[in-house]
């Protein structure tokens, strides 16, 4: 009886494995037309108004890591991309998902354009004058205050980059909420809210300490939504400075 | 007497299990047992223990649990006979356990075709109990029937073809010799129906099609041929009056979802709930709560009899807190509107007329480019349940504050999948959260609330101990059913939540407290 389910996986696995030939995207211009739609409704928001990338990552290039053929894309779009940001797509119907994933297939035909400056001085930056390190961290080093940026250049545009350390209450990530508790005895903590119920709360402050609470026992709680703990750089680096950053933030992806 | 004997029952007499249709009719003279899906056949998920009450729930522990095997989401209803805890769990099993020590006695499960498509994963709400046999919905769609004894095979019969979408997920209802019976698939462009079985043959006595046929009324309420894909599925128990003889059973959201075009009309008897006669199957009266829904605002959750004054008048009741924002209360005996209001922020409607029909808000439909409503498509609550406490005369509801945006796309049927025509994104620049609200039965009118951080996705039930048992997210607590105070609290750390609704027993004399939590059941005694 043990061994049955596992040779239904297999026969699974290996019907899955034969339909991954067979798919076909829609080609006509109607289609492509209503996958741009499609796309503008569902994907936008993160991939941006033309694919350019946003909080998500641009989807003008050739070669999609995630999706390296049709049958992968339509996958990634179904039931989104496990460990990240991205989620299934359940609103949209089977059709309707092939022709969204034509359109991004289309994205890739355009020349992408690079992002601009200089890796090398940016990393200079980002240890020395801006101080990044900090808070963040990179293949370990650095501080945890906020995101570990190991892999940013694979989710995050350099539009966004920038947006970012200019004005860093544009866009707060997900899961970086900014708490204030003043518990009825003993210090306030100021810190990331890192979770929350109808009873208790756990915060982590700047130097990665946590404390927990129960919420009988606060007298004050302020949720500081929109706010973020990082300050902008904006005079403080040169315009090109944040260029070179940028560059360099862009460039890290996962190690292969 | 007789129900004395077995509410006393030594654990020797364990084997001797045997639920006559007159023990589940009379389910309160036997409160130490569960014996259907809602306690009794009134849906009040009510338990008249009152062993653990407010004075002592503070001193709740748990006394055992049972961990499943796969990770789907764990919905069980258990029920219990003299000491018998019956269970269903995924991946579509169901186990027999010893209600004070938690130990199995037997288990038995049934393999599930590798083509079944499921919207909502292998996911099952529990059981009925007629004799010595139990009944469940198998996910493939078929109706079992297995020794309440060993777990071993009756009956087996299918109910539709998993192979169109269909598929069962409720726990059945046992009335008299007969076992009632929905469906589930709502997502998919099935055609909706409840069944009679005849309990010891398993043979199809009626079907009650939640869709008319052309040529049948109500069929005008569907454009041309989108009937035959309408679904109004029917996935949760219903309740029944033995003394009109009459059972409640509602019905699912019409198909396809989001797109409504297609389907212009009523789109009968979605989102309604229907009064049948259980020997023939015959509708007495329907009551359709969102004529034309675009929201996926299903009724199936289980309607609640309740007697009490109204408007000045005694008056027999069936209420509900609807997946669509407003609050119910009809007259059992025909079906007619007493009294309705938003139980949540809802956007879609200015009100309701006198007939309880809602005034819909022309602007607030699905578009292409998406449209904010209020409440989501899990509605301000959803199929869990909801409970009434005789003691208090109210009606508790765990709800949900949330909109969402609602996108209305392609509507192409194919047989087999899904068929949405369109869906929701998440709308959280207003935070989401829950509560525990208590309305007055006849009116729906707020009473208290207990405020919760998450929307909740969990079921209530109330006892004669003067409690409110229910969950938010990982935790489970108990609130003073007159205040809404909270008493207690257990983080049950469960993956992925509670999505379940609580029971309550007695096992040697001892009161227990059951909930299915992430992928454990567990169940709390007095230390």
């Amino acid at each position: 009886m043990k061994l049955a389910p596992l040779l239904v996986l297999s026969a699974i696995a290996a019907l899955a494995a034969g339909t991954e030939t067979k798919v076909k995207l829609p080609a006509s211009r109607a289609d492509l037309l209503r996958g741009e739609k499609l796309f503008q409704v569902h994907c936008s928001r993160c991939h941006g108004a033309k694919g350019e990338g946003s909080r998500g990552p641009a989807l003008t290039r050739p070669k999609l890591r995630h999706a390296p053929d049709d049958a992968a894309l339509l996958k990634v779009i179904e039931e989104g991309i496990r460990g990240t940001e991205m989620p299934g797509a359940g609103a949209m119907s089977d059709h309707e998902m092939r022709q969204a994933a034509a359109y991004v297939r289309s994205l890739g035909k355009a020349p992408m354009k690079p992002v601009p400056g200089d890796p090398a001085r940016g990393a200079e930056i980002y240890r020395g004058k801006g101080n990044c390190a900090g808070c963040h961290s990179i293949h370990g080093e650095g501080g945890v205050a906020g995101p570990d940026l190991s892999t940013i250049g694979e989710s995050r545009s350099g539009a966004y980059l920038r947006e970012s350390i200019v004005d860093p209450q544009a866009a707060v990530p997900e899961g970086y909420l900014l708490v204030t508790v003043v518990p009825r005895s003993g210090a306030s903590v100021t810190g990331i809210r890192v979770n929350e119920d109808s009873f208790s709360i756990q915060v982590r402050d700047s130097s990665g300490r946590s404390y927990s609470f129960w919420k009988g026992d606060i007298a004050q709680l302020d949720k500081q939504k929109g706010k973020s703990p990082m300050p902008s750089y904006k005079g403080q680096l040169s315009d090109a400075e944040l260029t070179d950053v940028v560059a360099y933030l862009a460039s890290l992806k996962e190690r292969k | 007497m007789r129900s004395l004997m077995w509410l006393f029952a030594p654990a020797a007499l364990l084997a001797q299990i045997n639920v006559p249709y007159e023990r589940i009719r009379d389910a309160n003279k036997e409160p130490g047992n569960w014996l259907t899906y809602s306690r009794d056949y009134t849906g009040q998920r009510y338990s008249p223990l009152d062993q653990i009450n407010a004075g002592n729930v503070a001193k709740l522990r748990v006394a055992w649990m049972r961990q499943v095997d796969e990770l789907d989401t764990f919905e069980t209803s258990p029920i219990v006979v003299d000491g018998t805890l019956f269970i269903t769990a995924p991946p579509n099993v169901v186990e027999a356990l010893d209600a004070a020590t938690g130990r199995t006695l037997w288990s038995y499960q049934k393999d599930l075709p590798a083509d079944l498509r499921l919207c909502c994963g292998k996911v099952n709400r529990g059981l009925a109990i007629l004799g010595n046999t139990l009944y469940y919905g198998s996910n493939d769609a078929h109706l079992i029937a297995l020794d309440a004894r060993t777990g071993s095979l009756r009956w087996d019969v299918t109910m539709a073809d998993y192979k169109s979408g269909y598929s069962s997920t409720g726990a059945p209802l046992a009335v008299k010799d007969k076992i009632i019976a929905g469906m589930a698939g709502g997502e998919y462009g099935t055609r909706g129906f409840i069944d009679g079985y005849d309990a010891r043959t398993g043979k199809r006595l009626w079907r009650f099609n939640t869709i008319p046929a052309k040529g049948e009324p109500g069929n005008e309420t569907w454009e041309g041929e989108s009937w035959k894909t309408g679904s109004a599925a029917t996935w949760v128990t219903g309740a029944y009056d033995p003394e009109s003889n009459t059972v409640y059973w509602g019905t699912g959201n019409p198909g396809p979802d989001w797109n409504g075009d297609v389907r212009t009309g009523d789109n009968l008897y979605s989102d309604c709930l229907i009064a049948l006669d259980p020997d023939t199957g015959a509708k007495k009266w329907h009551f359709q709560y969102t004529p034309h829904d675009m929201n996926d605002w299903d009724s199936t959750q289980t309607p609640i009899l309740a007697d009490g004054m109204a408007q000045g008048q005694p008056r027999k009741m069936v209420v509900l807190a609807n997946r669509n924002g407003f609050y119910y209360a009809l007259d059992r005996t025909n079906g007619k509107f007493i009294a309705g209001r938003p139980y949540v922020k809802q956007t879609w409607a200015s009100g309701l007329d006198e007939a309880g029909r809602p005034m819909r808000v022309p602007a607030a439909v699905p578009s292409t480019e998406g449209t904010l409503i209020w409440p989501s498509l899990a509605g301000g609550s959803n199929w869990y349940s909801s409970t009434y406490n005789p003691k208090t005369d109210l009606y508790y509801v765990n709800v949900k504050e949330m909109a969402a945006i609602y996108i209305k796309g392609d509507a192409e049927y194919k047989p087999g999948a899904l068929f949405n025509g369109g869906g929701q994104t998440d709308y959280l620049d207003e935070e989401p959260y829950g509560a525990v609200r208590a309305l007055e039965v006849a009116t729906g009118q707020l009473r208290w609330e207990y405020k919760l951080h998450l929307p909740s996705n969990s079921g209530l039930m109330t006892t004669a101990g003067g409690l409110v048992f229910g969950s938010n997210g990982t935790s489970f607590f108990a609130l003073d059913a007159g205040k809404g105070a909270l008493l207690w609290r257990f983080e049950t750390g469960g993956g992925g939540g509670i999505d379940a609704n609580p029971i309550s027993y007695m096992s040697d004399g001892k009161q227990y407290v059951a909930i299915a939590a992430g992928h454990a059941l567990l169940v709390f005694g007095l230390e």
